[in-house]
């Protein structure tokens, strides 16, 4: 069993050639341009994926069909240089909008030079998720995340 | 980028991330979501030898991402159902494909402006 006082935590960091201001446009308003193809919820690939800038923003996709699945809210929007988004999607990968067992994704943008931007992401309390242990499952799930692993092969070659 | 990672390296799951970081691994895994298998099923499936799967499994287990159990007179392995490293790997590399591509978008709109 997972103490239930420990904080899980994921952290991540990439540098991006861009000064701060363009980086945090680029995460936020440009979402849908970069956001990988395959990370979805719904059983097809969405016609649309947004992220609605400023606080309270919604986080979701819309199928061509209209239906939509939000992933989260905008919890902190301070721009350029820090955003905090909930995570509500949850083990089993649907939408779970019970605010306690949503995890959350905090990411700040740092400049690191004058056309450079340290760009790190913190997913934290990911146990409040019921079951997280499984999220690894999604991989195979058919309405989940699949050929994650390809493409990470292919992000780290 | 592998490099993206050192930090959470560092601090969690180390074990997991580096046993991932093979493609035979990676190959494995992705055979296990999909379901339990023997060692002769995995053989089978990849082109690599049986010893070679059996040491890949035993990455594996050590890592925390892989369970064995006995079944009749086969021995089944699967993925670990309550592998907390194996969901942090996990998110690991969602996040870090996530953050490569992000990368990718700024380049091409840096390279669209100049």
């Amino acid at each position: 069993m997972t103490d239930a006082t420990t904080d899980v935590v994921v952290r991540n960091a990439v540098t991006v050639a861009a000064p701060v201001e363009r980086a945090f446009t680029v995460f936020t308003a440009d979402f849908a341009t970069w956001w990988p193809a395959g990370y979805h919820l719904g059983d097809t690939p969405p016609a649309r994926l947004t992220l609605e800038t400023g606080p309270g923003g919604r986080w979701f996709e819309r199928a061509a069909d209209g239906t939509e699945c939000e992933w989260g809210r905008v919890r902190v929007w301070e721009p350029p240089r820090r955003l905090v988004l909930s995570w509500e999607i949850g083990a089993d990968w649907k939408h779970d909008p019970d605010p306690e067992h949503a995890s959350e994704i905090e990411i700040r943008f740092t400049p690191a030079g004058p056309n450079s931007t340290l760009v790190e992401l913190e997913h934290r309390a990911i146990e409040r998720h019921p079951g997280w242990e499984r999220v690894h499952e999604g991989v195979s799930s058919p309405g989940g995340w699949p050929g994650i692993l390809d493409r990470y092969a292919e992000a780290a070659a | 980028m592998v490099s993206l990672n050192l930090r959470f390296v560092a601090t969690y799951g180390a074990t997991a991330l580096a046993a991932l970081g093979d493609p035979t691994r990676q190959a494995i895994v992705e055979l296990l979501a999909t379901g339990p298998r023997a060692v002769g099923d995995i053989a089978a499936e990849l082109p690599v030898s049986r010893p070679a799967v059996s040491q890949h499994l035993k990455v594996l287990k050590d890592a925390g991402l892989v369970v064995d159990r006995p079944v009749g007179t086969r021995r089944l392995y699967q993925l670990d159902p309550a592998g907390a490293d194996a969901a942090r790997a996990f998110l690991d590399r969602f996040w870090s494909t996530a953050l490569d591509a992000f990368r990718r978008e700024v380049d091409r709109q840096e390279k669209e402006r100049t």
